[in-house]
């Protein structure tokens, strides 16, 4: 096995590591060392048994899969948690992209300046810029929440349709805010130095010269690692909010909330955070999504990749539940690039009926994603997992307290 | 559908000490948001942000005859607004749901009109002094029952499914996304992402009306076709069996089931029109603009800021709403890019949905 080999399946292992102990569900003890030896044996298989293309190709793929699942995350705490029709992700998926990307590229100047134009930029860190991503979500989710949500459900919906469609048309056509039209190129990627030779100043010695082999081409083994921790932090904190009397107000909210409001809970303040945190975890996705293409521009926020493949992904997955929103993320991802793969595969039968139909071929996969949301409305609306009934941390563990004294009841027999 | 509980609950947290002075204000707070929220208070409000727009157009020293055509086709933009949103609030109405796809609906309906031009045997004289010939006439008529057929046969096979399901509003509304993505793909898969003329190359200069006004054939075409298919349409709402059936159906259906009227068949005949309807203004917004994929998606916003201005499900308010939509849009090109037109008729819905959720012709 060949050093870069070795590096990578390094690398690979501390994703995975984090998505197997989020999978197998016993007690910590055993979840985080069985989860690591699962890791080290799978990312070992990966780089003897995949080409390099495959790999990396799976690696890019499990970013953007890591990015989506944010982004239903983000959609769940508004939908599934508190009944919110969002149609407007894009909308914030953007705002976090963009100001990330001011945040951290260099304001432009000399000759530059005559071809990129931008109103600031703060060369600040990559963890100031998500800061800022997901602060300014938050901003613009409650700017919309405040005058809207108060409304029947179906007004917010063509409302959020609105907001988002206005603010790709602001940053299509204000070239002093973002560089209007033409892209915003050269967003810094956090750590690439690390791919670097001669590798970041202050990383030590022994860990420059391991790690020599990467190559800035292998740049996105570190950053699947960033996104999986974003990702994974997210998840614990929501998992832990929505068991919470938070949560339980929030689920009251939107089930009961003439019986909410008479137990004196605030429901508007309610709805309003739920909606706000769900534009935080968005602006935070539209940070990752920049500083991972590095080059972004408004064309990218279009409801089809922004809106409506994260709905498919909750409503598929299970909304109310953010393991669901996590798998419906990765398997509708699966869905969409497989597609790529298949229009590519019939393309010459195309070719054949028609030259037209094959230029053309792309399009089929939207059709067929739109038949997949149409099949869960239709014969699934609760999605592969459905929500998970115990809204409480202490009525689960009574319960498993119960399951316990259960077992060892049936063991003294 | 119900008014939304919170919007008088939100507000009445006051307790302890003050609890009886709070009380007293809130009584004046309600009697000033029932001021607001009456049809007066609307108007003015409206009136307002045309008088805005104008004074702001005239900052830019725009002058009163281009502020005066920009009306006019501000009111022939309305009325293509206006085909999209009658037919829109039939189907919020009679069905009860916000039909995300009711923009492919339009654009399907160039698409049909704009093949029937392009195997027409020969190419077709224009109509002087409009731009077209009778082609589109007929593309015109057949663009309609095409489109309204393309409506009933997705609510044959998805909205009748979930109707029979009970399904929440929710998954209507996804299944009309669903929908809206399935029309524009099989748009894009069938005609391509290019953009279409009608005709290529074929003229259509601006006649001079008095007052220096300046305004094509083809818009007062359009202005007529509008207003054409609206009086039918609310003839045959107010005189036909049919129209009172779908007025008693929109307003209760399980009432009208009592009565005798069928409600499956009123909800096809429903779709046919609003089909009909969008297919109609797609044809006469291809010929304003172009032919291209994502047309019916950019009138969408339009559409429904009339639709809710209006009042859900009344065909009059869609009107009235579409007219001030357009000629808000149109008036506001005087002074910043046209496209924030969609932002200014969003500015619009969102003021009257604040003062009035129930729009300007509800109850």
């Amino acid at each position: 096995m060949t050093d870069d080999a070795v590096i990578k399946a390094a690398l690979l292992a501390i994703p995975l590591w984090i998505g197997a102990s989020a999978v197998i569900r016993t007690r910590w003890t055993i979840r985080l060392p069985a989860g690591l030896i699962a890791a080290i044996v799978i990312a070992l298989l990966a780089v003897t048994v995949l080409d390099r293309g495959t790999l990396s190709y799976l690696v890019s793929f499990a970013c953007m899969g890591g990015i989506y699942a944010l982004l239903a995350l983000g959609l769940n705490v508004q939908w599934g948690y508190a009944a919110h029709l969002n149609f407007g992700i894009a909308g914030l998926f953007a705002v976090g992209a963009f100001t990330t990307a001011l945040f951290t590229t260099a304001a432009p100047t000399g000759l530059m300046a005559n071809y990129t134009q931008q109103v600031f930029g703060l060369e600040a860190p990559f963890l100031v810029g998500m800061a800022a991503a997901g602060l300014v979500g938050g901003i613009v989710a409650f700017v919309i929440a405040v005058p809207v949500l108060r409304l029947r459900m179906d007004f917010l919906a063509i409302a959020t349709l609105g907001v988002a469609e206005i603010i790709r048309r602001i940053f299509q056509n204000e070239r002093w805010l973002a560089n209007g039209p033409q892209p915003l190129r050269g967003i810094p990627q956090p750590l690439h130095c690390v791919t670097e030779n001669p590798a970041c100043g202050w990383l030590p010695d022994w860990a420059g010269d391991a790690l020599k082999p990467l190559t800035p081409g292998d740049y996105n083994y570190l950053y699947v690692i960033i996104i999986t921790l974003v990702l994974m932090v997210t998840y614990l904190l929501l998992e832990h909010a929505v068991r919470s009397p938070w949560g339980r107000v929030l689920r009251g909210t939107r089930d009961e909330e003439d019986a909410a409001t008479m137990s004196g809970k605030n429901v508007t303040a309610v709805r309003i955070q739920s909606f706000v945190v769900g534009g935080v975890i968005m602006g935070v996705a539209g940070s990752l999504y920049a500083h991972f293409l590095v080059t972004i521009d408004y064309s990218h926020f279009r409801p089809l990749f922004a809106t409506f493949l994260v709905w498919v992904m909750l409503m598929l997955g299970g909304s109310g539940n953010n393991r669901g929103a996590i798998l419906g993320a990765f398997i509708i991802w699966g869905v969409w690039s497989g597609t790529a793969f298949l229009t590519d595969a019939i393309e010459p039968a195309l070719n054949v009926i028609s030259s037209d139909l094959a230029s053309r071929a792309a399009y089929l996969r939207w059709l067929l994603v739109a038949l997949v949301l149409t099949g869960i409305v239709l014969f699934r609306p609760q999605g592969i997992l459905a929500e998970e009934t115990i809204v409480s941390r202490h009525l689960l563990d009574r319960r498993r307290r119960k399951q316990g004294q259960h077992r060892v009841h049936e063991r003294a027999t | 559908m119900a008014e939304d509980p919170s919007y008088t609950s939100s507000d009445d947290a006051a307790d302890g000490p003050y609890a009886e002075h709070a009380a007293g204000e809130q009584r004046i707070g309600e009697r000033i948001r029932a001021a607001l929220a009456s049809r007066t208070a609307i108007a003015i409000a409206i009136a307002v942000v045309v008088i805005a727009l104008v004074t702001l157009a005239q900052i830019q020293g725009t002058g009163w005859q281009r502020l005066l055509s920009l009306t006019i086709w501000g009111i022939t933009f309305g009325s293509i607004i206006a085909l999209g949103a009658i037919g829109l609030t039939l189907i919020y109405g009679v069905v009860k749901f916000p039909n995300f796809s009711h923009g492919g609906l339009v654009t399907l309906g160039a698409y049909v009109a704009y093949t029937v031009v392009t195997v027409w045997p020969g190419q077709s004289a224009a109509l002087r002094p409009l731009s077209f010939g009778w082609d589109l006439v007929v593309g015109l008529f057949v663009a309609m029952p095409v489109v309204g057929l393309v409506a009933l046969v997705l609510d044959r096979l998805v909205y009748r499914r979930l109707r029979r399901q009970q399904a929440s509003l929710v998954l209507f509304a996804m299944a009309s996304l669903a929908m809206a993505f399935l029309l524009r793909s099989v748009l894009y898969i069938t005609w391509g992402s290019d953009f279409h003329f009608y005709y290529s190359g074929r003229a259509n200069p601006a006649m001079a009306l008095p007052f220096n006004i300046r305004i094509q054939a083809d818009q007062l075409f359009t202005l007529g076709l509008a207003i054409t298919l609206v009086v039918a349409l609310y003839l045959m709402l107010e005189r036909t069996r049919l129209g009172k059936a779908m007025r008693a159906t929109a307003n209760n259906p399980e009432l009208a089931q009592i009565r005798g009227i069928n409600t499956e068949k009123i909800i096809g005949w429903t779709w046919l029109l609003s089909g009909a309807l969008a297919a109609a203004g797609g044809v006469i917004y291809g010929l304003a603009s172009q032919v291209r994929p994502e047309m019916g998606f950019y009138l969408l916003i339009p559409i429904f800021a009339a639709v809710i201005m209006g009042g859900i499900g009344n065909p009059r308010g869609a009107l009235a709403g579409a007219l001030i939509v357009g000629v808000t849009q149109q008036v506001s090109s005087a002074f910043i890019s046209p496209a924030y037109g969609p932002a200014i008729a969003f500015l619009l819905m969102i003021i009257v949905l604040l003062l009035r959720p129930q729009g300007l012709f509800g109850h």
